[in-house]
């Protein structure tokens, strides 16, 4: 809006509107629900989807690769990889469903605005995304530790813990692609997350190899990007290492969450409340 | 006086104005819908309509005035107002992945649920109030335009909402459905519900509602009952004549207030005789004389120009 022409103050006051705190409802799980039936319908090709790229990843490279490699950083290489592919896989899924479904519920399907004319507030909308996105992200990760768990990549059962902590990394992942997708003009817009965000990450937190052996500039930069908190939380639980520092691992994730949730909610406010 | 406002009006707009940068698309409209009956907000496209029922909603916050939604201000109230509203939006935003009970099933989840009174039967109900109890299982894609619309009229009753808001409830259905829509909603009005619709067909208006504002321009140009609105704003009577490129000669100027438009003139006039006696020195002349209708109003009210 072009402020030099504002007037009101109703006007004036609409960034404020915004950016109020969320309060989400229980009404939230309403949303939740919803999703967790349409995939109930899709289950099967859905899991295909989200789990046949790191089952992939994982056959190909942990095979493939590990016969070569051996050890790395103290582990096989296959349970090495396999870890770090429990983390991102929650990554991947959380963010797809966190831009392309969610931005096919926001705006060409007008799902949102059915909800918006009930009770259900922007808040618990969002709320609701982000639970889903985060159990479907959790999901796929299961998939791949109990394929890891098949091919004896796990090494205690410790590995368990791993599954809260997949949901938190769905959340820390879902936040930022919802605030994404409320300012997407198009699913093109989409690609530019995924590639120059999504991808990065994946390539360079430690899943493929440990971020120790990247130039130190490198190595704190991606000290602030939440994939490498996560793998450094599930890695040793996997492989029944000890997992140092769990406090200021866990506090990053739920930091992307929180502030990721708190902009996703302004933005969709955003693009829903004129 | 607040409690009077809060039983007789279900919705109560004061000086209620909506910009957004430079546009005024609200222009400080005075609405009072009394509760009980069909009230129409009727206007071209652009008008207003659209944005004024997304302020009742809370879905656009007011840049001033006083918005008051069955005794609660809006847009603070709006968790509340919407659970006891029943909305029927212009585009349709059914759920395509699930089936049409489940589309009702799936809603009913959004709303608070006070007394845990089996679901399914009141749904079913739901189905059969708009003739789709036999589709009840069938995927939404399947539905033709017509039964989606009924689906979210089905869907806007699943918390028995004591205001009823639908945005062009018929815009593109056939005159079956149409007819079948405009009973359902007759009978919702004869039980209680408060309708609210905005529309741009005057037989809509005309034959469903009690009360009826022209808006045009984000300002309400009249409001009154259809009836009285025919009456107050127009000539009672119309004789409209085929005259190719001839103009009007001047005893009926005299006689009648005319409008010439593509070759026709609209003779609107208090002395249909003696208008009719006149054309009768000019043979040849095709004509219709007919009552005065809302659409005469609607026209002279909002003018003929196009809107796009």
């Amino acid at each position: 809006m072009d402020a030099t022409s504002v007037t009101d103050t109703a006007d004036v006051m609409e960034p404020a509107r915004h950016w109020r705190l969320p309060a989400p409802r229980p009404v939230a799980f309403a949303v939740w629900r919803r999703n967790v039936l349409v995939w109930r319908r899709l289950m099967l090709p859905s899991l295909l989807l989200n789990f046949g790229e790191p089952f992939l990843y994982l056959l190909g490279l942990g095979f493939g690769l590990g016969r070569f490699i051996g050890e790395m950083d103290g582990i096989g290489y296959f349970a090495f990889l396999a870890s770090g592919l429990v983390a991102s896989s929650s990554m991947m899924t959380a963010s797809y469903e966190g831009v392309y479904s969610v931005y096919t519920r926001m705006v060409p399907q007008k799902t949102y605005d059915g909800m918006l004319a009930t009770p259900v507030e922007i808040d618990d909308v969002v709320a609701g995304e982000m639970l889903w996105c985060a159990t479907k992200g959790c999901l796929s990760g299961i998939a791949i530790l109990i394929v890891a768990t098949l091919l004896g990549a796990v090494g205690s059962v410790y590995a368990l813990l791993c599954i809260p902590i997949l949901f938190l990394i769905g959340l820390a992942f879902a936040g930022p692609a919802l605030a994404v997708s409320a300012v997407a003009p198009s699913y093109d817009f989409f690609s530019y997350y995924m590639t120059l965000v999504i991808t990065p990450m994946f390539i360079l937190c430690g899943v493929f190899y440990p971020i120790t052996s990247m130039p130190e500039a490198v190595q704190h930069a991606v000290l602030a990007l939440p994939l490498t908190h996560a793998v450094a939380l599930v890695r040793p639980l996997v492989t029944g290492a000890p997992v140092e520092y769990p406090l200021v691992h866990l506090a990053v994730l739920a930091g992307f969450a929180a502030v990721g949730f708190y902009v996703a909610v302004a933005l969709v406010r955003r693009r829903f409340i004129v | 006086m607040v409690a009077l406002n809060t039983d007789t009006y279900v919705i109560d707009a004061q000086g209620l104005r909506k910009r957004f940068g430079d546009e005024t698309v609200v222009d400080g409209i005075d609405l009072r819908v009394p509760r009980g009956g069909c009230f129409g907000l009727l206007g071209p496209n652009g008008a207003g309509k659209t944005t004024t029922l997304r302020m009742i909603l809370g879905r656009a916050v007011p840049s001033g005035g006083a918005l008051t939604v069955l005794g609660e201000p809006m847009p603070a109230a709006g968790r509340r107002v919407r659970a006891r509203i029943g909305v029927v939006p212009q585009d349709d935003n059914l759920d395509p992945d699930f089936t049409v009970v489940e589309n009702l099933q799936v809603y009913a989840g959004y709303f608070p649920r006070p007394a845990r009174r089996p679901l399914r039967p009141y749904l079913m109900s739901l189905l059969e109030f708009v003739a789709l109890a036999d589709r009840a299982g069938d995927r939404v894609q399947d539905l033709s335009g017509g039964m989606r619309r009924r689906l979210v009229i089905a869907r806007a009753l699943v918390n028995d909402p004591e205001l009823l808001i639908l945005d062009e409830p018929t815009t593109g259905l056939d005159p079956q459905i149409r007819h079948l829509i405009w009973s359902r909603l007759r009978e919702l009005k004869d039980r209680g519900t408060t309708v609210l619709l905005t529309t741009h067909y005057m037989e809509e208006a005309e034959r469903l509602c009690d009360r009826l504002a022209i808006i045009d321009r984000g300002r309400i140009l009249a409001e009154d009952t259809p009836r009285a609105l025919v009456a107050g704003e127009v000539e009672p009577s119309v004789v409209e004549v085929r005259a190719g490129s001839r103009t009007p000669p001047p005893e009926i100027v005299r006689q009648a207030r005319v409008e010439t438009i593509d070759g026709v003139w609209h003779c609107h006039t208090r002395v249909p005789n003696a208008v009719l006696a006149s054309l009768q020195q000019y043979p040849g002349l095709e004509y219709l004389h007919r009552p005065a209708n809302l659409e005469d109003v609607f026209l002279r009210l909002t003018g003929r120009e196009l809107r796009d």
